[in-house]
């Protein structure tokens, strides 16, 4: 594919087709339904396109790929754009669930489908830029701007407390950013450049300044993961979202924080991180036993998937700080996993919700009786969300355990402590909606899921059992370039280590 | 002894200017009043054509002495002051039209306003620097208080000039203080004496009362008071004007002051410029959350603004000055676009203030509404927008100055102040609608447009500015 900037092409053509979306006129359903029309095929063809970036891609290479430069802002601040392997999946797995947000929104979005369209293309060329960004300026300019479409999908067509979710998701996520960006002008004024590639090659920050970046930048993904404890925005943005912002912040804008932490922190602050990793150990383990008892009282299904997503992250920055092969390529696992499975619960509760327009757990029962096509969809991914071997959760979790006990046998033991509380809540969420007796009234014409459902679902059941029974294709992809931050991060502790010595 | 007659070519654009102003006065004193719609006309031309003169000039000179500098610092924000006072002069008309308020002297006061603001610009000396001040001070309050039979604008202009007037008795306090110190007027010498002379402690004291006149000028915190009620008593469109054209000159002429006239004490003033920039971020965040009529707000907005352009100039290097320069160019957009939506926030026949009448916008006018809400977020400086590039440059200067504690707090005020910019957005699309406002006028539309592209496209294209403001910075230097 020499010559043709694919990468920049599967970013930027969602924004031509939110353009053309702005540019259709016409009376208001007809524009409303070719809105949708026109959103559905953007998001297909980019889906089909970025598959191109995953078979062209050279697994064996550990460095970027498909790499375009352009000159920019000057001062050696340019349009740096690349993917390895810790970075392509996430990128595919963004194409991939666009088209099902589109399709999930497809009748329940009836009040101003165009900007809700452009929204969401918008915000998918963001996200594909934060994942494909090699300058720490674009990284930033991708990162943030993904917070504008967001805020107005939860505020114009979220649910009743949209207003002040939307304003809490905005605020926390930009006082997190903020301190990055200031680390990341103090970088460019240290290293004279703030392109990514040069900086993971001679990252060499002295020690004490190292300290104070990690923690800047820490406290943007720690905020965006989210950790305990600034994971609140989260249950409030997931409730009131529609179904698709709940799947796009679960699936792909919680993965940020862990492509950061693995993009930056490790390779890049690697002394810092090495010093910081106690802590990290700390908010992850707390996250996913305190999250998981959080869950386990939830009368809300949305909110209860919320923490279960805190405490599934909490296993991915846990993995990901063993910096060992299993770790962190359980991370990367968990979070593609936790992107396709905790995007199917939403879309799950969604399918719900449209029908019965209630989120409380305690409204359904039963319903087994009348869907049968859903009470199979949802036990799939519920067990994928409990770890069931044979299921992409399974593989991710076990990978970090491993990881963990490696490094540290206490953290692992109580990390699978969590494993066994996700099993609890997960698995009396699904008794109380989908098991007993048909009793309330209004559930009794409920109706199973139509085609259109079943097409969003019928991709993200095979995948989670193709990934959970051969997980190779995922774990190939990410292997070099793991391989690679690992080799480097050891050796730049071990160079600070001699020096001590001496 | 004879008196060579001094180089006039940089001067040109504003012996033009004031030579125009002359000339269209006199037009509209002697012609009937339906001369008024042409005067408006004329005047925007005249500012127009004057651009092309400052463009075309050769750059680097000086003269008069040394009092006149014409430069390419000057280039850069005269071009600027020029654009911002025809957009006000444009954005106007209409809005007199409609309040059946036909005065041809206010298109004429405002070029005379500008004269005043390119002779600060090109200030190279104390004299010169408060001649400007005063020639646009002047025009200024009459302005503020045009609509004579309003009683808020009327105070307006008077509590303007009243603060004002104070303010340039500091700054002429504080001139004859440093000229007392150092024997001269013009910046090069003050510097060189400066340079020289062992006890520092009379110049600072001089340095320090300068600094208040200048800080009423752009309104910076402590000396901001006037600000929202100015803004808010003023009729909009001089509101509009004064949120952009002065701002930008006042802040230029501190900028060149403290550069090329104190740059031997900069330790002295950057103290002082980084306690103002810190009290007008954190004060313009805070206070303007209160805020429910939306001229008011804009007035706290600005202090913010200024607080953040001044974090550029507390660095006191040429990315620093580079970054005041990018920040007020972006600033001017976003406010001219802004105040071109307010204009139009109008029903019946007057015009509505309250933020909440914004409400349902999102629904009753989507383009509009759309237009607003990104110079809103650009505002508070979300990228991709260009509001986040003017931020960006002023704290990449910081870091490099190493005023961490400046750029932490200015960060951290940004956020507190993406509130209520937030706030606009959630009235605009979250709220439920209410009365739709009047069609918009023709030229409101394109300048919102206008200002509102600029904004969402600059990340496409930011070489030209980010070139043209090094070019200006390292002017200076």
């Amino acid at each position: 594919m020499s010559g043709m900037p694919i990468l920049s092409i599967v970013t930027w053509l969602p924004v031509l087709g939110a353009l053309f979306v702005l540019s259709i006129r016409g009376d208001s359903e007809f524009a409303a339904q070719n809105a949708r029309r026109v959103a559905l095929w953007t998001t297909t063809i980019t889906f089909a396109l970025s598959l191109l970036l995953w078979t062209e891609f050279d697994t064996s290479s550990a460095g970027f790929q498909f790499v375009e430069r352009v000159e920019w802002l000057g001062g050696s601040i340019s349009y740096h754009m690349g993917v390895d392997g810790i970075s392509m999946l996430f990128i595919v797995l963004t194409t991939f669930l666009m088209p099902a947000c589109i399709l999930a929104s497809w009748t329940t979005i009836q009040d101003r489908v165009k900007e809700y369209m452009i929204a969401f293309l918008l915000l998918e060329t963001l996200m594909i830029g934060v994942f494909g960004a090699l300058d720490l300026v674009l990284f930033y300019l991708f990162f943030e701007g993904g917070l504008i479409p967001m805020f107005l999908i939860i505020g114009i067509w979220g649910g009743g407390n949209r207003v002040y979710a939307s304003f809490k998701f905005f605020l926390y996520t930009l006082l997190g950013s903020v301190l990055m960006l200031l680390a990341i002008m103090a970088m460019y004024w240290q290293a004279g450049t703030t392109d990514i590639v040069e900086l993971l090659d001679k990252s060499d920050f002295p020690a004490a300044m190292q300290t104070w970046l990690w923690l800047a930048f820490f406290a943007s993904f720690a905020v965006k993961m989210p950790m305990w404890p600034v994971h609140t925005w989260l249950p409030d943005a997931h409730v009131e979202a529609p179904t698709a912002g709940s799947v796009i912040l679960a699936g792909i804008l919680l993965k940020m924080g862990g492509y950061g932490f693995l993009r930056f922190s490790l390779p890049m602050f690697p002394l810092a991180s090495d010093m910081f990793t106690p802590l990290i150990y700390g908010l992850s383990v707390i996250a996913i036993i305190y999250t998981s008892l959080v869950a386990l009282m939830q009368e809300d299904v949305k909110k209860l998937i919320a923490y279960s997503s805190v405490a599934h992250m909490g296993f991915v920055t846990m993995g990901i700080f063993t910096v060992t092969m299993q770790g962190v390529q359980g991370g990367i696992f968990v979070m593609l996993s936790h992107g396709i499975v905790s995007a199917a619960l939403f879309l799950c509760v969604g399918v719900v919700y449209d029908r019965m327009h209630t989120r409380e757990i305690a409204a359904y029962g039963g319903l087994v009786h009348r869907m049968p096509i859903f009470a199979f969809t949802f036990m799939i991914f519920t067990m994928a969300n409990v770890g069931l071997p044979g299921t992409s959760g399974f593989v991710g979790e076990f990978l970090t355990l491993i990881g963990a006990f490696q490094v540290n046998g206490w953290v692992a033991f109580l990390a699978t402590t969590g494993v066994i509380l996700s099993a609890g809540y997960a698995l009396w969420l699904y008794r109380k909606m989908v098991f007993g007796a048909l009793e309330k009234e209004d559930l009794k014409l409920i109706k199973d899921m139509n085609w259109r459902e079943i097409a969003i679902f019928a991709p993200l059941i095979v995948l989670t059992i193709l990934f959970g029974i051969y997980p190779v294709p995922i774990l190939d992809v990410t292997a070099a370039s793991v391989d690679n931050l690992i080799d480097n991060y050891q050796a730049a502790i071990e160079a600070a280590q001699s020096v001590l010595v001496e | 002894m004879t008196y060579p007659l001094p180089d006039l070519v940089p001067a040109i654009p504003e012996i033009l200017l004031s030579c125009g102003a002359m000339a269209l006065l006199m037009l509209g004193a002697f012609r009937s009043k339906d001369s008024t719609d042409s005067i408006y006309s004329l005047c925007v031309l005249l500012l127009v054509a004057v651009g092309v003169v400052v463009l075309v000039i050769p750059g680097g000179q000086t003269t008069f002495g040394g009092a006149f500098v014409f430069d390419e610092f000057s280039r850069f924000m005269k071009i600027l002051t020029l654009g911002a006072s025809a957009l006000a002069i444009i954005m106007s008309r209409g809005f007199f039209r409609l309040e059946k308020f036909s005065r041809f002297e206010y298109p004429i006061l405002v070029v005379l306003a500008t004269v005043g603001m390119m002779m600060m610009i090109s200030a190279g000396s104390l004299m010169s620097l408060y001649m400007g001040l005063e020639l646009q001070s002047l025009a200024l309050y009459v302005v503020a208080a045009i609509q004579r039979d309003s009683g808020r604008a009327t105070e307006a202009g008077l509590k303007y000039f009243v603060l004002g007037a104070l303010a340039s008795g500091m700054l002429l306090y504080g001139m004859s203080l440093i000229y007392g110190f150092t024997g001269s007027m013009d910046f090069n010498e003050i510097a060189d004496a400066a340079s020289l002379s062992e006890n520092k402690i009379g110049l600072v004291f001089g340095l320090v009362f300068l600094l208040a006149g200048l800080a009423f000028k752009v309104s910076a915190v402590p000396f901001h008071m006037w600000t929202p009620d100015v803004y808010e008593g003023a009729p909009t469109p001089v509101t509009a004007f004064f949120a952009a054209a002065p701002k930008i000159a006042a802040m230029s002429i501190f900028v060149r002051t403290m550069v090329t006239a104190f740059p031997t004490i900069a330790q002295e003033w950057q103290q002082i410029v980084v306690f103002i920039a810190i009290a007008s971020m954190v004060l313009g965040a805070f206070a303007a959350i209160g805020q429910r009529n939306i001229k008011r707000l804009m007035a706290y907005s600005s202090i913010g603004h200024m607080g953040f352009a001044l974090v550029g100039l507390a660095a006191g290097s040429q990315a620093g000055v580079r970054g005041v320069i990018i920040y007020l160019a972006i600033y001017l957009a976003m406010t001219v676009g802004t105040f071109a939506c307010i204009l139009s926030m109008r029903r019946g026949n007057r015009m509505v203030e309250d933020i909440d009448e914004l409400a349902g916008l999102g629904k009753n006018n989507p383009m509009l509404a759309f237009l607003l809400a990104m110079l809103m977020f650009s505002l508070a400086g979300i990228p991709p927008l260009a509001g986040f590039f003017g931020k960006f440059y002023v704290f990449l200067a910081a870091i490099e100055a190493e005023l961490y504690a400046l750029a932490i707090i200015g960060v951290l005020a940004s956020v507190v102040g993406a509130f209520y910019y937030l706030r606009v957005i959630k009235i605009i699309y979250f709220d439920e609608p209410v009365e739709r406002f009047e069609p918009m006028l023709g030229e409101l539309r394109v300048i919102v447009g206008v200002a509102a592209l600029f904004v969402i496209l600059f990340i496409i294209y930011p070489g030209p500015l980010i070139t043209a403001a090094e070019t200006a910075a390292s002017s200076l230097f």
